[in-house]
């Protein structure tokens, strides 16, 4: 089973990124559950979801502790949350920043997400777009298939710039 | 089709192909997204139904018994605080042989203020004549509640139906569901008792002491014949759709020597529990009671029972535990756990089975126990 935990604030998309990575994930003919951390939250407060995404059935309900991989859709929350809490021994962090942080110990990418929402002109409420671009990332990565991907964004998302944004993630991530 | 759907959006689905005549509900929270989404439904036209927003979850149920009286099919959900003040109602609806169909998203109740998954609210509901059935993935929770309105209608049957699912846990988890083409699946409700508004009559009049039990022998024994419909519903519904519940899902059981007895997700968390314990040698298995009522009937020849409840009834312990000892003659250890949406591990749960006191009580999380 492979366990991700997204960092993102209150209003960023966080849950529809942990909704559209378990839909690549059920249209690569795998299973997947994703739920976000319930609390009182407000607009711009740290907030974190969980994905699943296994070859069986998932049985587990309880909280995530230790993922294998985390991703963070706002930098600005390492200032206040410890991103790798719990995060497994070599386990992966993709970060949106267009520096790549220094963690020791793990693979760490980096993507700048936000610049490439705000060059698709992806814009909402004057809010870039980051919940389809990362999955253009986390296909680089080979989490889900782009084409899966593709489809997990076109079936909740008729902008079309979504998976332009989706493909720029993917050219621009290093791996 | 499959797609991905929380537990919430599984149950609107089933009931917008069910196509209920009228829904009532009051959308102020603990209420869930299931209303939401059926109000969407509604205001779309892709449900034509009769969608009434009422001013309390007490005029929900009153709503519903108005209309389903009259043989119009309904549909309403609600949740913890929501559920007990329908309570009066509640009673009303399967006296009144109405077969509505409800979902419970079972949250715990206040105070202290707390929306997280418990099944006490519903299980404070269990002597009202209401069948109650506890789901554990996004799927069942869909299935079920499509098999709900087909029991709850069963000429042999005619009570109403509360499907639950845990707070946050399952309303709010995404999952993969697989919807179905219902067909026939469903027939139209034919209830024999329908009044006819443009015949008026009078009804629900007083009841002396030489009528009233009779009334109360009729519940019990639809009680009892539910259990056949169920079986045969499910059957039907497995030979049509490939999916098949039971009233009890039980996961390495067969040659088990403890037993694992939950409700709802904590359910499916045990069987990953069990696998945890078999590597170690403990030959364990689950067994996720579905049906609470009516209460199925349970044999675990000398196996050793453990059994977790999300539920509590002061001065008197675990519900689910201490009906399996009454209706089993057997000793369990029972577990108090996941109140309030308390974190509940499979690691946790492997604990309970290592340590298990049979005769015993614990409640998770509280030193020291008693």
């Amino acid at each position: 089973m492979f366990e991700v935990r997204i960092h993102s604030r209150g209003g960023q998309g966080g849950v529809t990124a942990a909704r559209l990575l378990a839909l690549a994930a059920i249209r690569d003919r795998k299973y997947a559950s994703a739920f976000p951390f319930y609390g009182a939250e407000r607009r711009g407060a740290p907030v974190v979801s969980f994905v699943r995404i296994d070859d069986k059935p998932i049985k587990v309900y309880s909280q995530i502790r230790e993922p294998d991989l985390v991703i963070v859709l706002d930098s600005s929350v390492m200032d206040v949350v410890d991103v790798l809490h719990g995060l497994k021994k070599g386990g992966t962090v993709v970060i949106n920043s267009a520096h790549k942080p220094n963690f020791p110990g793990y693979k760490t990418y980096n993507v700048d997400l936000t610049d490439i929402a705000l060059k698709a002109n992806l814009v909402v409420a004057g809010s870039p777009i980051l919940n389809t671009p990362v999955l253009g990332a986390l296909a680089k990565l080979g989490l889900i298939t782009a084409a899966s991907a593709k489809k997990a964004i076109a079936e909740m998302f008729t902008d079309e710039r979504n998976i332009k944004a989706a493909d720029a993630a993917f050219q621009e991530m290093v791996i | 089709m499959l797609m991905v759907s929380t537990g919430n959006k599984a149950v609107a689905i089933a009931v917008k192909q069910v196509k209920p005549e009228v829904i009532a509900a009051y959308p102020i929270t603990p209420q869930t997204e299931i209303v939401e989404q059926i109000a969407e439904y509604v205001t779309t036209g892709e449900l034509k139904s009769r969608y009434i927003p009422v001013e309390s979850e007490h005029s929900a149920m009153a709503a519903c018994i108005g209309a389903s009286i009259t043989g119009a099919r309904t549909f309403t959900a609600t949740s913890s605080h929501g559920l007990l003040y329908m309570h009066e109602m509640t009673n009303w609806a399967a006296g009144a042989r109405v077969p509505i169909v409800m979902a419970n998203v079972n949250r715990a109740l206040g105070p202290g203020w707390n929306i997280w998954a418990e099944h006490t609210d519903s299980i404070q509901e269990r002597d009202t004549g209401w069948l109650q059935v506890y789901v554990s993935t996004v799927q069942e929770a869909y299935d079920t509640t499509l098999m709900a309105f087909r029991i709850a209608e069963h000429d042999d049957v005619l009570l109403p139906v509360m499907v639950n699912l845990d707070g946050f846990a399952l309303s709010h988890i995404m999952q993969s569901l697989e919807t179905i083409d219902l067909g026939d699946f469903i027939p139209p409700l034919h209830l024999p008792h329908a009044i006819d508004p443009k015949n008026p009559m009078g009804y629900g009049t007083l009841t002396g002491p030489d009528e009233y039990f009779k009334f109360r022998w009729e519940i019990e024994r639809s009680m009892r014949d539910s259990m056949k419909i169920i079986q045969a519903t499910e059957k039907e519904y497995a030979e049509r759709f490939g999916r098949t519940y039971g009233f009890t899902e039980d996961y390495r059981c067969d040659d088990a020597k403890v037993v694992i007895v939950s409700m709802g997700t904590l359910g499916k968390e045990a069987e990953v529990s069990v696998d945890v314990l078999r590597k170690e040698g403990i030959k364990a298995g689950s067994m996720r009671l579905r049906w609470f009522r009516p209460f199925p009937k349970l044999d675990f020849g000398s196996k050793d029972v453990v059994v977790i409840d999300r539920d509590y009834s002061f001065g008197f312990g675990g519900v689910l535990a201490n009906s399996i000892r009454a209706k089993c003659g057997i000793p369990v250890y029972s577990v108090i756990a996941g109140l309030g949406g308390q974190e509940v591990t499979y690691d946790d749960i492997a604990g309970f089975v290592r340590d298990r006191r049979i005769g015993d009580e614990l409640w998770f999380g509280v030193e020291p126990n008693v």
